[in-house]
């Protein structure tokens, strides 16, 4: 028994480690979307794994450590096995459109990625089966491994690249292995087969097919292929995976929106790409101002124009282009907020000499900290705000980060921004300009709604906007625009063959003279967003342009429903950029986690046997089921909420699933206690147990505003040690429910055990993505207060089940 | 000597009712296209013309596509053609072509080589085609294609399209079919006053807009954006 725990440990480290792993690994090779998938398919696996342990329970419990030993044994290999495999999946996400195979293709992914996690929970689930009287310890240290596991991986991406990593972490369960099969039946083949994979491994074989192969359309990929381009360097952590590119016979030049009236030519730039996309460029800098020339024809420039000498603030400096445009403009000071250390360190240290040591020039700060955070922080005051457009065109078509969370553009933080602007400052948003237009107009939707409840009546005046063929720019001045001011914009626009779009007092013939476009959509969207109809104007619109807000942070989602069918119709007249594939791969995900589950869960347990009193099995079955719904609602909710706190959506994973995991563990350990007492006292422990849910969550919903607001500028282990304190409370009431109703089905029914595990595991897998679906469309509050509905309708029917005869 | 014969007899009446299925998928693709011409907003200015029509029905798509994509040459869709890049989608070509709207004695130049495919079909109706690539295999392939396919007013080379080509400019034309931040300066230098040029303005396999710029005889630029696609009214009730 002694060697069980450790292994136990070690196994639930690896998988949630795996978990991690795979959802950086993905956002590198893909995008971000498949965060949601992996928690789905992890879930699938061990509800499938429930399912597999109650088909053969009587032949693996007479052989519990060698089938212990083997199933960690084929973790290990298949943590590295599936990760190759996957990555040769050619799935396309921009293809499916076009093709259906990569839905087929889609399936297979998830279909590759499951079976670690089915091993892993086989670990887990045989021990749970198997060694019943040491229940509690065995979960206590599969909780502990599920926390070790997340630190662990997190530490590791700090030194190691990912497939590195994942060598490392693929040891934990060869290690557990090992240790049940020393006193196992079958410790000859075992060791055996142990040996022969660790001298695979040595071999260096395995390691040979883990290179990461990212999709031919990101960033990256496309920059390498250019002549003599080549990889200068990488240099990799949770935060993202940076890669400096050097182009020497087409050198790269990056310059959003150049004036085509320029005589300039911008000056050869360095790539940065992080996760493979997203480029930022670090500009050849040698002092002399006149090779920037550049900078002052592009849109992002405007604001310049009506400030002298001002104190700037850059959030997202990126690889410094906009810290570069504030001080060939003559800004006095320039605060440049970054996420990413390594990001500064690229600028300031390792191409310092190539960047012109622009990051050491005393007029620049730089604070390596959340934008957010900073601000909230902040008692500056700063002539100009500026956001800089640090998403490449791809990026923001096509959805393909329709799904990401994203807190820089949100009513409440246009708010922020505004509430550090001097009086008479500007606050700068450049963004990429799509047609018929999307983020632009949401932009513009989401200031108004900022200015009107900070309390200004006519926010059409503090607005300005401009654009060049392929962005805008958006100004927002801390207090009416004036004539002269308004006279500079308009000078300013002509003399770069730029179009003005919104000014104080702008006229029809004010638009559409350089770019023409067949309806001036941003003066036209503007006016009408401006306008008494506004709210009828965003609901008929093509896309979903209603503002951004903390509670439904999904800046670049435009998916409307009502569209689909049109622009799927019109794809082949050069409509398939407007369909927003990365909505269409949460939906196709959600259908196969709904197949999946079916197929590889529910239907295997017909074969279980299944007596137990009439009218029982669909109560208890209606009661594990929403469970399952309500337990990961909040959870998903909860990671998405804190992603915002936590800075980075892999840290927000990490820290609220290991601390649900681990509390609501302890909520299950404490569960038949609190049962006792709540009997004694003449209550139902569930509804109790509900009630405590519903009461912890209804007060998060009001606090965690102000605790993000109060604490968003601490340190990173401060943020967590705090999140695990708000979360620890919740976890641990909402652990208790499934036990609870465990223990009555084992006294009642004990044939539906199996059933239990496989429904509640069921619903489990669903909605995991379905709460994401339900977030983007209808906000995390909605998506929280239909869980503690659910709760409530759970605790009903939990009275209604038979007691104990 | 018998069975060879046979055997050669086979393999070219293979191959010639291989080359007559193509003909006929292009027809059908040509045929499509006309169809959707008539759905496009502004039918002065998107319309395809005969020329552009009869040249896509000529250049033959599946010999400038990879083997495993030919099946797919003549649906109406962008393909990959490996490295990242894409075969646009032929209604997308038709388009940009038109648009620029040529004379038998253009000059153009094409950035971005690609397949070969926009070039092959600029070649039907110019007297030449400058093309630039700076992906080196698919330059060295698109070369190799092409003059397969006996384009003899095709000049194509290996480097960087930012410059254009100095020594062929002026151009009556321009086609970028690179994706870009932003128009590089020396191309519109290089484009002749009352020239054209069109740019498609996306992410790869969804191109959303065709940027048409137009050079003054003043030499002042303007740009129109064309949605691709007929779209019900924005506003318009769902």
């Amino acid at each position: 028994m002694r060697r069980l725990f450790p292994a136990t440990l070690l196994v639930s480290a690896g998988a949630i480690g795996y978990e991690l792993l795979l959802m950086r690994a993905l956002s590198i090779v893909q995008w971000h979307h498949f965060a949601y998938m992996i928690i789905s398919l992890a879930l699938l696996g061990y509800g499938a794994s429930g399912t597999f342990i109650a088909l053969f329970k009587a032949q693996l419990e007479a052989r519990f450590e060698a089938a212990f030993s083997t199933c960690a044994l084929l973790f290990s290999i298949a943590m590295v096995l599936c990760f190759a495999l996957g990555q040769r999946v050619p799935f396309n996400a921009l293809e499916m459109v076009w093709d259906s195979r990569q839905f087929a293709y889609l399936s297979l992914l998830y279909l590759v990625f499951f079976v670690p996690f089915f091993f892993a929970a086989c670990c887990i689930g045989l021990a749970f089966t198997c060694r019943r009287l040491d229940i509690n310890r065995i979960y206590f240290f599969d909780l502990l491994g599920a926390g070790l596991g997340a630190v662990l991986v997190i530490g590791l991406l700090f030194v190691l690249i990912t497939q590195n990593a994942l060598l490392m972490l693929m040891t934990l369960p060869l290690i557990a292995s090992l240790l049940m099969g020393i006193p196992s039946t079958a410790r000859k083949p075992l060791m055996l087969a142990q040996v022969m994979w660790l001298a695979l491994l040595i071999s260096g074989i395995p390691q040979n097919h883990l290179g990461l192969r990212v999709s031919d359309y990101k960033g990256l990929s496309q920059a390498l292929q250019v002549i003599d381009s080549r990889v200068l360097s990488v240099a990799s952590s949770p935060l993202g995976l940076l890669t400096v590119v050097e182009s020497p016979t087409v050198p790269v030049r990056h310059a959003p929106g150049l004036s085509f009236a320029t005589r300039h030519i911008p000056s050869p730039q360095l790539a940065v790409f992080t996760d493979a996309d997203g480029m930022s460029a670090i500009t050849r800098f040698d002092g002399d101002l006149d090779p920037l020339g550049f900078l002052g024809d592009i849109t992002a420039a405007l604001p310049y124009t009506l400030l002298e000498q001002p104190e700037v603030l850059v959030l997202g400096a990126g690889g410094g282009g906009d810290v570069l445009l504030a001080l060939y403009h003559e800004a006095n000071s320039v605060d440049a907020v970054e996420l990413n250390p390594q990001m500064t360190e690229l600028v300031r240290e390792t191409y310092a000499e190539f960047a012109g040591f622009v990051y050491d020039d005393p007029r620049v700060t730089v604070h390596t900290r959340e934008a957010r955070g900073f601000v909230a922080q902040s008692n500056a005051q700063y002539d100009l705000v500026h956001i800089g457009l640090l998403d490449s065109f791809g990026a923001s078509g096509a959805g393909v980060q329709s799904l990401n969370e994203s807190y820089i553009y949100t009513v409440e933080a246009i708010n922020e921004y505004l509430g550090i602007t001097a009086p008479g400052g500007l606050l700068a948003i450049t963004r990429w300009l799509k047609l018929p237009p999307r983020d632009s107009l949401k932009l513009v939707a989401t200031v108004i709604d900022a200015l009107k409840l900070t309390g200004v009546s006519e926010p059409g005046q503090q607005l300005a906007l401009i654009r060049s063929w392929n962005t805008s720019t958006l100004l927002v001045k801390n207090g009416p625009f004036t004539v002269d001011d308004v006279a500079l914009i308009r000078e300013f626009a002509r003399s770069r063959s730029f179009d003005t779009a919104w000014f104080p007092g702008i006229q029809a013939s004010d638009v559409n003279y350089f770019n023409r476009l067949d309806t001036p959509y941003l003066f036209d969207g503007t006016t009408a967003l401006l306008g008494e109809r506004a709210a009828d104007y965003i609901a008929r619109y093509k896309f979903y342009i209603e503002p951004a807000t903390d509670n439904r942070p999904y800046y670049f989602h435009f998916f409307k429903w009502a569209t689909l069918p049109e622009v799927f119709a019109l794809r082949k007249l050069g409509g398939a950029g407007l369909i927003e594939w990365g909505y269409l791969v949460l939906i196709a995900t959600l259908l196969q986690a709904i197949i999946a589950g079916l197929v590889l869960i529910l239907l295997p347990l017909s074969r279980v046997a299944r007596k137990w009193p009439a009218r029982t099995g669909s109560r208890m079955g209606a009661y594990f089921l929403l469970l399952g719904f309500a337990f990961l609602f909040i959870e998903m909710a909860f990671i998405q909420k804190f992603i915002l706190f936590l800075s980075h959506p892999l840290y927000a994973v990490a820290v609220v699933l290991s601390g649900f995991l681990v509390f609501a563990g302890l909520g299950s350990a404490w569960s038949q206690r609190f049962a006792h007492r709540c009997e004694a006292g003449g209550r139902s422990p569930v509804a109790m147990a509900a009630g405590s849910i519903a009461l912890l969550a209804l007060v998060y919903l009001f606090l965690l505003p102000f605790v993000f607001q109060r604490f968003i500028g601490n340190a990173d282990l401060v943020k967590i040690v705090i999140s695990v304190a708000l979360i620890a409370p919740l976890a641990v009431a909402m652990g208790m429910p499934f036990p609870l109703g465990l223990k009555r089905v084992a006294e009642t029914a004990p044939d539906f055990i199996p059933w239990a595990w496989g429904i509640n595991g069921y619903a489990s897998v669903i909605s995991a993505v379905l709460a994401t679906l339900l977030a983007i469309e209808f906000g995390f509050t909605f998506v929280i207060l239909l869980a503690l509905l659910i709760y409530a309708i759970a605790a009903a029917i939990f009275s209604m089940l038979p007691a104990r005869q | 000597m018998k069975l060879l014969t046979a055997l050669l007899l086979f393999v070219s009446l293979l191959a010639f009712a291989d080359d007559a299925n193509y003909a006929a998928a292009r027809a059908a693709m040509v045929e499509e296209l006309w169809l959707y011409a008539q759905f496009v907003d502004d039918p002065d200015e998107t319309r395809i013309s005969d020329a552009v029509m009869a040249s896509m029905n000529t250049v033959q798509r599946h010999e400038l596509v990879p083997s495993s994509e030919r099946r797919y040459s003549y649906e109406n869709r962008p393909l990959p053609i490996g490295y990242g890049q894409t075969i646009s989608q032929p209604y997308i070509v038709a388009l940009m072509t038109k648009l620029i709207d040529v004379d038998a004695d253009d000059m153009v130049l094409e950035v971005g080589t690609g397949s070969g495919y926009q070039a092959a079909i600029l070649a039907e109706l110019v007297d030449h085609v400058y093309s630039i690539e700076i992906i080196a295999a698919l330059a060295i392939r698109a070369k190799q294609d092409l003059e397969r396919l006996g384009y003899k007013n095709i000049t194509t080379k290996l480097g960087d399209g930012y410059y254009g080509w100095e020594e062929h400019a002026p151009f009556d034309a321009i086609v970028v079919t690179a994706a870009a931040s932003h128009v590089p300066p020396p191309l519109i230098e290089q484009l002749k006053p009352g020239g054209r040029m069109v740019i498609p303005v996306g992410e790869r396999f969804m191109t959303q807009t065709l940027l048409l710029l137009e050079k003054t005889e003043k030499g002042e630029v303007i740009t129109r954006q064309f949605g691709a696609v007929r779209f019900v009214p924005l506003t318009g009730e769902h």
